[in-house]
């Protein structure tokens, strides 16, 4: 009897989701044992045209993380999703954007001008890359960049998310187990478009640090802090999204003194993850005057940014004005 | 390019009023027949302070050309002070939204009690025109997806996470 | 005229392909190397506060984000004209060590490894961790594993996570080491030692042992003379953390050597409209194209350059192997891209031994591990070595510190120029009279995978069963010969 199939599968990304998934140590012999992985580019065997040729459904597990960056992206995405039964979001990029999303504050023909005339940029003829280039032998091709960055569930269909830049190792090992004790038949699986591998609950939740009322005069930036390491950061003034951040990672990066910069992603219930900040933030300044409020948001020197770090791809505004005209 | 009154662009508006002031101000306009820009889509809160910015984005998200954002004057508020929330989040709001493109004159805040029926509809008017100068937004994109749910997965957390 | 395309390329961080084209005599006329993706990171880092950029830089790459945000750290703390503490400055570097040893375990064991450990000739099935395992012992699986684990602790302990650290700030680190932390990472630093050693070892024993691998090594099919790039210290020892930028020639005699914020002076970025890459070459040699030689521009940037260009190693255990290592490859500079995987080695064991040397350091549990910057921020550069190859990061701010305006030249990207030159050497020679066989497929992925781009995976499977698809058309574009490999 033939194992199920499993595929992972990297589109705009960074590596860091397989990083998480190798780290894993042991239990990747668990994942061997239980699967048969079929397509893997970063490790393994398994081209497109191996996918192309399998049936639709026959891979039982796919995990897809990478944001939608350009038309290869989504080709595969596609395919992918023909070809597998469970198709898990994963990973920041696939669910929210991430941080590559954070091009869509500009448009593509920004993006790349500014790469192909920095400083050290030898462009005389100020050429850009062409996705169909005629060689004297022939035509050779790249693929075409999107206007702007998408979602994975901006373009197919999804039936988990696993969030986190990157997810968890001990979350990945958990569902790990419960996908091979469901395969097994001695588990269920959550409905369908469940987020998986993360809690109910926001960042705050997990952060061991002490937290008051908040009354907020002045933003400020952590390196110009000495900031009380047994105190809530965003107390200090110290901009943490913590309050709308989706807990499952144990607050790391408050444990470690940095701000929560938001990489798990919408807590639950969240529909606008920037909103949900605006919010937040809003309600903890200390200060009824306009023109003092102004000054107090001063010290935020980049509150899109802030807000949309991880999520911009994936917010309802999904991306400026200027990345949409093109 | 000349405006026939076929083609001149008329602003899709939406306004956020409070319950006990901007909403009966509103009304008092629409009872006294007072004539203004009819093109704001009024919905009513209970308090400018239930305004959530994520109705302002849903709003722009969805093909509004400008949001109006209407409660009672500072210190009259029905709930005591949350109208000054109303505030801050507009503040906040603006920014934000100009980092991403929208223009700062598309997003305005507006304190009107019951009584001043006139000077709501006057401000009204005055915005639309303000819209109608700045042009359609034409905003393309929406986006956003909500969970279905989390699920928990006990997740064993490993050992050496728990030191200092 | 015949075409060959390879995609897409495996073991690579990101996308790759590449084209062959034949011409009428069926001999190699060209190859092109295509990285076919862009995320716009020098464009949308402008406009975020620069203490974030420790932080957004470390998602170009997930596998090297310890590079990056050191790198980034080294960037924004010149920003603000700051010195850090002592305390941070070694703290910073002992997670570096750590992760290197882990990042060399990880490429070595199951990327380029096998193809020494097992030979180009070995049934490619036997080519991967597994083969490895069989043919140095069982243990090694759960060593590497154990590596990997060790160094991922320290990366935690010290940067708050394992992937993408967060502790950076500018002016230092947010957060100390306790003295039960520092003896923890004492002892893996020790067990990482023994791990170097034995990597050696087996090295020593399966690979310079067998005069067939040594001939492959010391062959032609894979030397370049070109120029070499790499960080050295004060004593001109190679540093990963630290020091100045050493390039020397195809001679090895020195070239220049510059600091850190003299980088553009130096490195110019040549462009070609059919990839999103650049190809850097010296600026002050000049782009001649894909060629070799001391009048080409092209440099490499590799654990092998880094041992080309400098002194010798700074740690005993490691210059007692880098003199072995140019012993026995008759002479210095070495040209043959297949002494990257020794090289490398000898990095393992550099790092594991300054990881104790930091971990036993006085200094490194004090509690002074962070200055407030006092100057206005404005602009800085900040470069380390990035396991496959020199990282540079640029930034400038305006007055409040937010970032206008960013370049990177990072790691893999300083040896473009130098794959694609690997690539169409390996093919040139063995494709011959329009005769392609399994042989290509192994040898270019050699040619390739001696460069580390990026990663391999430390798991039970398969570097040795890259999937290759090779269709070969003829001049109407009519497929004549399909060739596979682990393609059902």
């Amino acid at each position: 009897m033939s194992k199920p199939k499993f595929a992972m599968y990297w589109a705009a990304s960074c590596g860091g989701c397989e990083i998480a998934v190798l780290n894993i140590h042991e239990k990747i012999l668990d994942v061997d044992a239980a699967f048969d992985v079929v397509f893997w580019p970063v490790a393994m065997d398994g081209k497109y045209k191996d996918v192309e040729a399998m049936q639709d459904g026959e891979i039982t597990l796919c995990l897809f993380n990478g944001g939608m960056r350009n038309d290869e992206n989504e080709h595969i995405a596609r395919l992918l999703r023909r070809k597998s039964k469970i198709m898990v979001s994963f990973g920041s990029c696939a669910c929210e954007g991430c941080i590559p999303g954070l091009a869509n504050f500009s448009s593509v023909k920004d993006m790349v001008d500014t790469a192909f005339t920095t400083i050290t940029t030898d462009n005389p003829d100020n050429i850009r890359p062409i996705s169909s280039f005629p060689m004297p032998e022939g035509n050779i091709t790249i693929p075409t960049l999107n206007p702007i960055l998408k979602t994975l569930d901006q373009v197919v269909d999804v039936d988990y998310y696993m969030p986190g830049c990157p997810p968890e190792s001990h979350q990945i090992a958990a569902v790990v187990d419960l996908v091979i004790a469901a395969l097994d038949g001695k588990a269920q699986l959550p409905p369908k478009g469940a987020t998986i591998g993360a809690g109910n609950s926001t960042v705050c939740d997990e952060c061991k640090r002490k937290r008051n009322v908040k009354f907020i005069k002045e933003f400020g930036r952590i390196q110009m802090t000495k900031a009380d390491p047994e105190l809530c950061l965003l107390e200090q003034g110290i901009p943490c999204n913590g309050p709308a951040t989706r807990s499952g990672c144990n607050a790391r990066c408050p444990s470690a003194g940095a701000q929560c910069i938001g990489c798990y992603g919408p807590a639950e219930g969240v529909v606008d993850y920037g909103a949900r900040l605006i919010s937040a933030f809003a309600s903890v300044i200390d200060s009824d005057k306009p023109e003092e409020i102004d000054q107090i948001l001063d010290g935020l020197v980049d509150p899109a940014g802030q807000f949309y770090r991880f999520n911009l791809a994936g917010s309802l505004l999904r991306a400026s004005k200027a990345a949409q005209k093109g | 390019m000349t405006d026939t009154p076929e083609t001149k662009f008329e602003p899709v508006i939406i306004g956020f009023t409070c319950n006990w002031c901007s909403y009966r101000a509103a009304d008092m306009a629409g009872i006294s027949r007072m004539k203004y820009a009819p093109n704001v889509r009024l919905i009513r809160l209970m308090c400018s302070g239930r305004l959530d910015p994520t109705f302002v984005f849903k709003a722009f998200a969805g093909g509004a050309d400008a949001v109006l954002v209407s409660g009672c004057h500072p210190g009259d508020c029905h709930y005591s002070t949350q109208n000054y929330k109303a505030m801050r989040r507009f503040h906040l709001m603006q920014r934000v939204l100009t980092q991403m493109g929208i223009e700062p004159g598309r997003l305005k805040l507006l304190w009107a009690s019951a009584a001043e029926g006139q000077i709501f509809a006057n401000e009204v008017t005055k915005f639309v025109e303000e819209v109608r100068e700045l042009g359609p937004l034409n905003w393309n994109q929406v986006g956003a997806h909500t969970s279905a749910g989390a699920v928990e997965v006990p997740a064993e957390v490993p050992a050496e996470e728990v030191k200092a | 005229m015949q075409r060959i395309t390879i995609d897409p390329i495996t073991r690579l961080e990101g996308h790759g392909k590449i084209e062959i084209f034949l011409n009428d005599a069926g001999n190699v006329a060209n190859t092109y190397f295509q990285i076919p993706e862009l995320r716009g990171f020098e464009r949308f880092c402008v406009g975020r506060p620069v203490e974030e950029m420790p932080l957004l830089t470390n998602r170009i790459c997930g596998v090297c984000p310890e590079a990056h945000h050191m790198a980034a750290a080294k960037a924004v703390d010149a920003v603000y004209h700051v010195d850090i503490p002592s305390t941070a400055k070694k703290l910073r570097e002992l997670l570096y060590m750590a992760f290197y040893c882990t990042d060399h375990t990880t490429h070595f064991y199951a990327l380029g490894g096998p193809d020494f450990i097992m030979g180009p000739d070995a049934p490619v099935a036997e080519r991967n961790i597994l083969g490895v395992i069989h043919k140095v012992g069982l243990e090694i699986g759960g060593k590497v594993i154990q590596m990997r684990k060790y160094g991922h602790t320290v990366v935690e302990m010290i940067g708050g996570r394992k992937v993408h650290p967060c502790t950076s700030i500018p002016g230092g680190l947010t957060k100390g080491i306790t003295e039960e932390q520092r003896l923890e990472i004492e002892k893996m630093g020790r067990w990482a030692i023994e791990f170097a050693q034995f990597s050696l070892q087996a090295f020593n024993d399966i690979v310079l042992g067998n005069p067939q691998y040594v001939d492959l090594i010391l062959g032609d099919i894979y030397a370049h003379q070109t120029y070499y790039m790499g960080l050295v210290d004060a004593n001109n020892k190679v540093n990963f953390y630290d020091g100045k930028v050493r390039v020397v020639g195809p001679d090895g005699k020195e070239f220049v050597k510059y600091e850190p914020k003299d980088y553009a002076a130096n490195i110019a970025e040549h462009v070609e409209p059919w990839t999103y890459l650049k190809f850097p070459y010296l600026k002050n040699v000049g782009w001649k194209g894909f060629v070799d030689g001391p009048d080409s521009g092209v440099y490499m940037a590799t654990p092998l350059s880094r041992l080309n260009t400098s002194d010798g190693m700074a740690t005993p255990l490691a210059q007692a192997e880098y003199e072995k290592f140019y012993a026995t490859l008759k002479g210095k500079p070495v040209h043959q891209r297949l002494a990257i995987h020794w090289a490398r080695l000898i990095e393992l064991l550099y790092a594991a031994e300054h990881w104790v040397e930091l971990a036993t350091d006085p200094e490194i549990t004090s509690p002074n591990f962070h200055v407030i910057p006092t100057e206005k921020p404005t602009e800085g550069v900040g470069i380390v070595e990035a396991p496959r190859g020199t990282l540079t990061h640029h930034y400038w701010t305006d007055e409040r510190g937010v970032v206008t305006k960013v370049n990177l030249i990072v790691g893999t990207t300083n040896n473009y120029a130098p794959i694609t030159m690997s690539i169409k050497k390996a093919a040139a020679s063995l494709i011959k009279e329009g005769n392609v066989n399994e042989g290509l497929l192994n040898m270019v992925e050699m040619a390739f995978r001696a460069y580390d781009p990026c990663f391999g995976c430390a798991t039970h499977a398969l570097p040795g069963q890259m999937p290759l698809q090779v269709t070969i058309h003829d001049a109407s574009g009519n497929p004549v010969k399909v060739l596979k490999q682990f393609v059902d």
